[in-house]
């Protein structure tokens, strides 16, 4: 008997738009079930837009933004924010940067304040840019060099996968790139980049909609308009043959392997990747799922399995090229032929014999219920809104997804897993310098 | 960059608006089993948490319990593995089994509506277990693997030589990972008894958060959870010593580009009328961003991306605990800092515009961490092991607004002095030992 498919949810958010006359792009979504509120604010550019010979410039310069701006000496911004009892970060993404409060709902004008303050100007000093460069030296330490696995595949899978500097370069940067950067550097790139027309600001939570529009007009109303930088194409033609290479990591006590293939444009054709991340569940969420059963608990062949699409794992971060991920780690060196294998044999299976009764169905009802429930907090709502705004064009795409999940059919997964062939990907292979 | 003229001034924070207040149940169950419900509107998804006491002194616990953490999902009254993970999808759910040196949780969620099968679900696991041979040793050899994997982060490293520092070697809190050689010995047949003693409701809690009606999550866990009964047993664990101080252990990690810091010491329970000035005292130390530590080696001297202070929370006893990564190279420079930091803020007083910023930052985060549904979830998990709950989230702020400046600095000076702590070290020896032991006595 085959279960009957749920019911799944839709959400549903009362978004409000404006464009200021300085072309920044406002998203306003109220929700006074808490009196909390989410300032996030995304700027169109990510590493993908950095200059050669300097690799880790957008994240360097996002570490920047927080150094003291137009109205506040360094550290107010911190200062300012956690004694309204908020929270706050930024982080780099391929496509795009953001910056975010999350405040109760009485610092809301606060917030607005000091992302228009640093939209206008930040402080970019010697000072500053030295005290970050080393900042962030050591956060490649902690989080890629002194431990295993740090940044695999993320990091690396790109040179392999992608030609271009801007798709294969390293995004946490070298150190001689980023000890080469400069303060005028860092002037060009703000100049350039960091426009009103080329960001969109998201306010989300406990707020009034005409009000908090009046305080965005008052606060980032002023900043002058600049022009924003036309986006180049990204796009690269896909690959024609199997790709491989190997990564010496030096704490890891056992290999690794990830299997990256390109996938389709997810703003152009949105609907076929979302049958490849379909396919990504169908292949690897829970121990229902084909590559656990296959790899880990029948063949032995590997401690654990995830596929994702996006670099980071956010399937809807970056435009196109982005790519599908199979990663893995696994005890003995000389597996991992067998480990492609028999991903091959597994993504030929759901090609050729679909999918079993009810399999498409319990695995979209769980993908939706992550996506709901991800929207729960006021902050993960206004960075998503931001987000689906800038990369998508409408915030209100979200609402849509579980509509345009429940339309991909078995015959479209299918699809999407006859794309995945051994000549299409492109294979790191993590050597285990670690090793006992 | 045109810098302006005229300084605009920061706005004013405007009248805070009062939360709602949540709709509570609780009650214990025939079996035992305390239950806590509350209905949180939000997304429609409900979240569950059911925390077992786990507390136990034997040797063979804790490579038992890894084992049994990662197997107890592997099948359940006729469902097989794979079998259960699909009947948990379909109800959009996923339930996950976690267990440390305090307790075994089983962590879920699911659409809210199915809220009843999911319970029916986990009751499956709880009183049939299946722990199948081939299962176990699949199992045991992905924990092995895993612990090789973590050992090989220096962070985890350092803060198992801090513990066995503090705590003694042969201490459950000093043996919370467990020996791959202990794993490689367990059987189905010690993970069923195991299981057996330890998955009792009577002692534990389950808190369920979701837009429900809490009497409605009440009544379908006293239905499906009916037939699971018997306590869990009362731990004969050595209580915690003081930790000793003294010189501070290098532990080589040769070739690391970081050394890995930790520091601890014994600190207040969070019922102590003393806690809540010294959960201020911590903030401004090191407990947040804007703290003294972060400001110094971070914002104006670079040598590391972040240190950290906090106050952890054992059934035994409560723990202050410092980690810091920093370069090899100025290890003794951020050593130094550090120890300035510390010693400054034990003499002297704090101010009183440092215990109003914290003040309201922990007011602020605590109204937070707890406005969602997940992590209202897991902070009334995390209470209920010592007898707390939503009343306790509800009457802190009060406590922090009470708290004086004057009761900080004591706070500060009783907790914070630098004489009080146990260090550790991890990082290449060669380089750093030369510049600690300029500092203090140090030993490898």
């Amino acid at each position: 008997m085959v279960p009957r498919p749920q019911k799944l949810p839709a959400p549903s958010f009362d978004l409000t738009h404006h464009t200021l006359d300085n072309g920044l792009r406002v998203v306003v979504a109220p929700d006074r079930s808490a009196p909390v509120v989410g300032v996030a604010v995304l700027y169109d550019v990510g590493i993908r837009s950095e200059p050669e010979g300097r690799t880790g410039f957008a994240h360097l310069f996002e570490h920047l933004m927080f150094q003291g701006s137009a109205n506040l000496e360094k550290l107010e911004h911190f200062r300012y924010v956690q004694s309204s009892g908020g929270t706050f970060n930024g982080s780099t993404h391929f496509d795009y940067t953001n910056y975010f409060e999350a405040l109760p709902s009485n610092a809301l004008e606060r917030g607005l304040f000091l992302e228009a303050d640093r939209m206008l100007s930040p402080r970019i000093n010697e000072e500053n840019l030295a005290n970050q460069l080393e900042v962030v030296k050591n956060e490649i330490r902690v989080n890629v060099m002194n431990r295993p696995y740090g940044g695999f595949p993320w990091i690396y899978l790109p040179s392999v996968l992608f030609d271009t500097f801007a798709n294969s370069h390293n995004g946490y940067g070298g150190f001689e790139d980023l000890e080469s950067a400069t303060v005028d550097d860092a002037k060009d790139f703000f100049n350039r980049y960091y426009a009103p027309a080329n960001a969109v600001l998201a306010v989300a939570g406990d707020l009034n909609v005409d009000e908090t529009m009046g305080l965005v007009e008052k606060h980032f109303g002023e900043i002058k308009k600049r022009k924003a930088p036309k986006r180049p194409s990204f796009a690269e033609p896909p690959l024609t043959e199997e790709r491989r290479a190997t990564h010496d990591d030096p704490h890891a006590p056992i290999p690794a392997v990830a299997v990256g293939y390109r996938v389709p444009d997810p703003v152009g054709s949105l609907d076929a990747l979302l049958a490849h991340l379909l396919l990504a569940e169908v292949l690897s969420d829970g121990d229902a799922s084909r590559l656990q059963r296959r790899l880990v608990q029948r063949d032995h062949l590997v401690t654990d399995v995830s596929v994702y699409i996006g670099e980071f794992g956010d399937p809807f971060d970056e435009r196109d090229p982005t790519a599908l991920t199979i990663s893995a780690h696994y005890p003995d060196a000389v597996s991992l032929n067998a480990i492609l294998r028999a991903i091959d044999e597994e993504l030929a299976r759901i090609a050729q014999d679909g999918l079993e009764p009810g399999e498409l169905d319990r695995v979209r009802t769980r993908l939706v219920s992550v996506l709901v429930r991800d929207m729960d907090a006021v902050i993960s709502r206004a960075l998503e809104f931001a987000k689906f705004e800038l990369i998508h064009g409408r915030a209100e795409l979200i609402e849509e997804l579980p509509g345009r999940l429940a339309a991909v059919t078995v015959d479209d997964v299918r699809a999407a897993a006859a794309a995945l062939q051994p000549d299409r990907r492109a294979v790191l292979e993590l050597i285990a310098g670690g090793a006992r | 960059m045109t810098r302006q003229l005229t300084p605009k001034p920061v706005p004013a924070l405007t009248t805070p608006r009062v939360a709602k207040t949540l709709r509570l149940s609780e009650d214990v169950l025939d079996n035992g089993l305390n239950v806590v419900a509350v209905r949180k509107p939000g997304v429609p998804i409900v979240e569950v948490r059911l925390r077992l006491p786990f507390l136990s002194a034997k040797p063979t616990h804790p490579a038992q319990g890894a084992v049994l953490s990662e197997a107890m999902l592997t099948g359940a009254a006729g469902f097989d593995r794979a079998g259960l993970a699909a009947a948990l999808q379909e109800l959009g759910a996923d339930i996950s089994v976690s267990v440390d040196a305090d307790r075994l949780l089983l962590g879920g969620n699911a659409l809210a509506t199915n809220l009843k099968r999911l319970l029916g679900l986990i009751a499956s696991v709880l009183t049939e277990p299946a722990y199948d041979k081939d299962e176990v040793a699949t199992e045991r050899a992905r924990v092995v693997e895993n612990l090789s994997i973590a050992r090989a982060r220096p962070g985890i490293v350092a803060s198992e030589a801090l513990a066995r520092r503090m705590w003694g070697d042969e201490h459950p809190y000093a043996r919370d990972l467990a020996e791959p050689e202990a794993v490689a010995a367990v059987t189905p047949g010690q993970l069923r008894s195991l299981h057996k003693s330890f998955v009792r409701p009577g002692g534990a809690s389950l808190v369920l958060v979701g837009d429900v009606a809490p009497t409605r999550m009440i009544d379908l866990a006293q239905d499906a959870l009916a037939t699971w009964t018997g306590k869990v047993p009362k731990p004969r664990v050595p209580e915690l010593r003081t930790p000793p101080g003294g010189s501070t252990l290098v532990v080589d990690r040769p070739g690391s580009v970081q050394s890995s810091v930790r520091m601890g010491r014994t600190a207040l329970t969070r019922t102590d009328p003393g806690y809540p000035a010294l959960q201020l005292a911590n903030l401004i130390f090191g407990g947040y961003f804007s703290s003294r530590w972060t400001e110094n080696i971070r914002e104006d001297k670079g040598y590391t991306y972040g240190p950290h202070s906090r106050i952890d929370h054992h059934v035994l006893g409560s723990e202050l605990n410092l980690d810091v990564e920093v370069a090899t190279e100025v290890t003794g420079p951020a050593l130094l800092e550090t120890w300035y930091e510390l010693g400054k803020i034990a003499e002297l007083p704090v101010t009183a515009d440092e215990v109003e910023s914290v003040r309201q930052y922990a007011i602020g985060n605590l109204a937070m961490s707890t406005s969602t549904q997940s992590g209202l979830a897991s902070t009334l998990a995390a209470l209920s092991a010592f007898g707390l709950g939503l009343d306790w989230v509800q009457a802190h702020p009060a406590r922090l607004l009470e708290t004086t400046v004057d009761e900080v600095s004591a706070a500060a000076a009783e907790f914070l002095a630098p004489s009080q702590l146990t260090s550790v070290v991890v990082g290449d020896a060669e380089s750093i030992t030369g510049p600690l032991a300029a500092l203090g006595p140090v030993e490898s």
